[in-house]
């Protein structure tokens, strides 16, 4: 079987075992990546030169003395949003475009200490402001299932190189769905942590009450393995949370949902909803309940608030953490400026694409003198009541289950044009970044087009192991993550 | 509420970001159609709510004030658009007198 078709954890086995190399594994790779990155543009930077060397100087190692780390050799994609020291960073931005970070991000540090080997980074939605990858400046990815749909985003590049088999598995972030509804969308495994279980150091701050960093993956098992890389309380990111990492590959050992009651929201089951995602989201409901699990039917009342919230929250924030960008001290800097205010305004101007600016403007409309009150402390207070739903569908039920997303994927283009709906689009995965907890996207089925289905599966706040083992259950059951797309 | 061309011009100037005529008109359409959703809000009753900035809760943070390894001037430096030896240039601020 060629190397590029196995999961994270079977080809960590097979390297670990030493029937593998890692230039094996990095040439199978980019033997990979030469056949179908033309078609599908998942990467905005190939590191083919650091990763063979990599990859020797591991093999020279592990010929005297075999010590291996957990993720020793394994090929990674990393969304460009995260900090690579010495390795192109660049939010997809023009803005960004020949910046290299001088160091690593925390998520990368400790790759690197458990020797991952990166492959590249990965396209996203300009500062990961989007939902289709459209508003990448270096243009779109494509989805894999079929080239003139969209990925999804923001983490478009990454969950499109996770479904081409580009790499074994690959980091993204999500702030209102960026990980779980590109995941959806091509038919993988995608998982937001609890907001403050990863850190966010070294992540290029887009909403800092709402960022999060997690694995796109193949299967939830390989998702198990990635989060344990990765989580825990870093000193610097103050909003890390300092509590043990539980075992996550442990909680995948128990194979039946007895004792676990599921809440279905029936928000989440209104119009809008694709028939072919309602009746695939229903039939995993049903799966569930073979398992074991007892069903629930709950209520989210303040659902429909929630886009409206986080375009509030979000761009508020947004707006102030992409004050920094101004042509000083690094960036993009525009030519022939007269003045200091000049030369801030108009690199911002060039620097910028158009959805950025769009929520820089929302974001300082709502929080400038006069409407602060109405829009940015308006929405802080409605956020509260989305949390307080949550707290109270907590009560009763130990998980909660939702489509990832009311469609599969979009058509590139169709939605471009009409920010409001493209917002609208993440109606199923923003009120989880409000409430900061953890969620898991994954397959439970196809639409008539051929295209995945997502199924989203939330916890409580820290207990991504209840969510793993429920998402693992059912994906032991099915066998929807073992279909491949055909590129072409 | 209406976002006029003058409102975004006046919020551009606020985050310091130049726009052109064509990007005025339609960061006007596209602000009044997102607020209109967003004014959708008010549909709900906030009174005595308490406003959620983070979901962590509001604890301070401290660490020990230690002398720690940092970027080197060099390394500060390598992403700057104009620099000059040791600093970053920038357009003359102050007037001469």
């Amino acid at each position: 079987m060629s190397l590029h078709k196995l999961t994270l954890c079977e080809l960590q086995k097979q390297f670990q075992a030493g029937e593998v190399t890692a230039t094996e594994i990095v040439r199978a790779y980019f033997l990979r990546i030469g056949h179908v990155e033309p078609k599908v543009k998942a990467f905005v930077t190939q590191a083919k030169e650091s990763a063979f060397m990599e990859a020797e100087v591991l093999d020279l190692k592990l010929k005297g003395w075999r010590k291996t780390q957990p993720l020793t050799g394994m090929p990674l994609a990393i969304k460009d949003n995260i900090c690579t020291d010495g390795i192109a960073t660049t939010c997809s931005s023009r803005m960004l475009q020949n910046f290299v970070p001088p160091y690593d991000a925390t998520v990368i540090a400790k790759l690197r200490a458990q020797e991952y080997i990166l492959l590249g980074k990965t396209n996203l939605d300009e500062f990961a402001m989007g939902s289709s990858t459209e508003n990448s400046a270096f243009g779109p990815s494509r989805n894999p299932w079929n080239l003139h749909c969209v990925p999804g985003g923001s983490s478009g590049g990454s969950a499109a190189a996770v479904a081409a088999e580009e790499c074994v598995a690959a980091l993204g972030s999500d702030t209102g769905g960026s990980i779980r509804q590109p995941a959806a969308f091509c038919g993988v495994v995608g998982l937001k942590p609890t907001y403050g279980r990863v850190s966010r150091y070294g992540l290029v701050a887009f909403a800092s009450s709402l960022d999060q960093i997690g694995p796109i993956t193949r299967d939830v098992s390989d998702s198990a393995f990635l989060l344990q890389a990765i989580a825990g309380h870093d000193p610097m990111d103050s909003t890390s949370v300092d509590r043990p990492v539980p075992d996550y590959m442990k909680a995948l050992q128990k194979r039946d949902l007895k004792t676990v009651k599921v809440g279905v929201p029936v928000e989440f089951f209104a119009e809008g909803l694709d028939p072919d995602v309602e009746q695939s989201v229903r039939a995993a409901i049903g799966e569930l309940k073979q398992l074991g699990a007892e069903i629930k039917e709950i209520r989210l009342p303040r659902t429909d608030a929630a886009v409206a919230v986080y375009y509030v929250i979000a761009t508020a924030e947004a707006s102030s953490n992409l004050a920094r960008f101004d042509g000083v001290k690094f960036g993009f800097r525009a030519k022939e400026t007269k003045d200091l205010l000049d030369l801030y305004m108009k690199s911002r101007q060039e620097g910028f694409g158009p959805e950025v600016k769009r929520r820089i403007m929302l974001g300082t409309y709502v929080l400038s003198a006069g409407y602060y009150d109405a829009y940015y402390g308006k929405a802080q207070a409605v956020r509260t009541l989305v949390c307080q739903d949550f707290d109270a569908a907590f009560k009763e039920v130990d998980l909660i289950v939702t489509p990832a997303t009311p469609t599969p994927a979009f058509k590139l283009g169709e939605k471009s044009e009409d920010p409001l709906q493209m917002y609208l689009s993440d109606i199923f995965t923003i009120s989880v970044n409000l409430a900061g907890l953890p969620a898991i996207a994954l397959p439970c089925g196809f639409g008539k087009e051929g295209l995945p289905i997502g199924l989203q599966l939330i916890g409580r706040a820290f207990e991504e192991e209840t969510i793993l083992r429920a998402a693992h259950a059912y994906e032991q059951s099915t066998q929807w993550h073992l279909k491949k797309p055909t590129i072409r | 509420m209406e976002i006029t061309q003058q409102d975004v011009e006046k919020v551009a100037q606020l985050a310091r970001l130049a726009v052109s005529a064509a990007e005025k008109e339609t960061f006007a359409k596209q602000l009044t159609q997102i607020l209109g959703h967003v004014d959708t809000l008010s549909r709900y009753d906030t009174a005595g709510i308490e406003p959620t900035a983070t979901v962590m809760g509001h604890v301070n943070v401290f660490r020990e004030d230690l002398v720690r390894p940092s970027l080197s001037s060099e390394q500060a430096l390598a992403n700057a658009p104009e620099r000059e030896v040791d600093g970053f240039v920038v357009p003359k601020i102050l007037e001469e007198r």
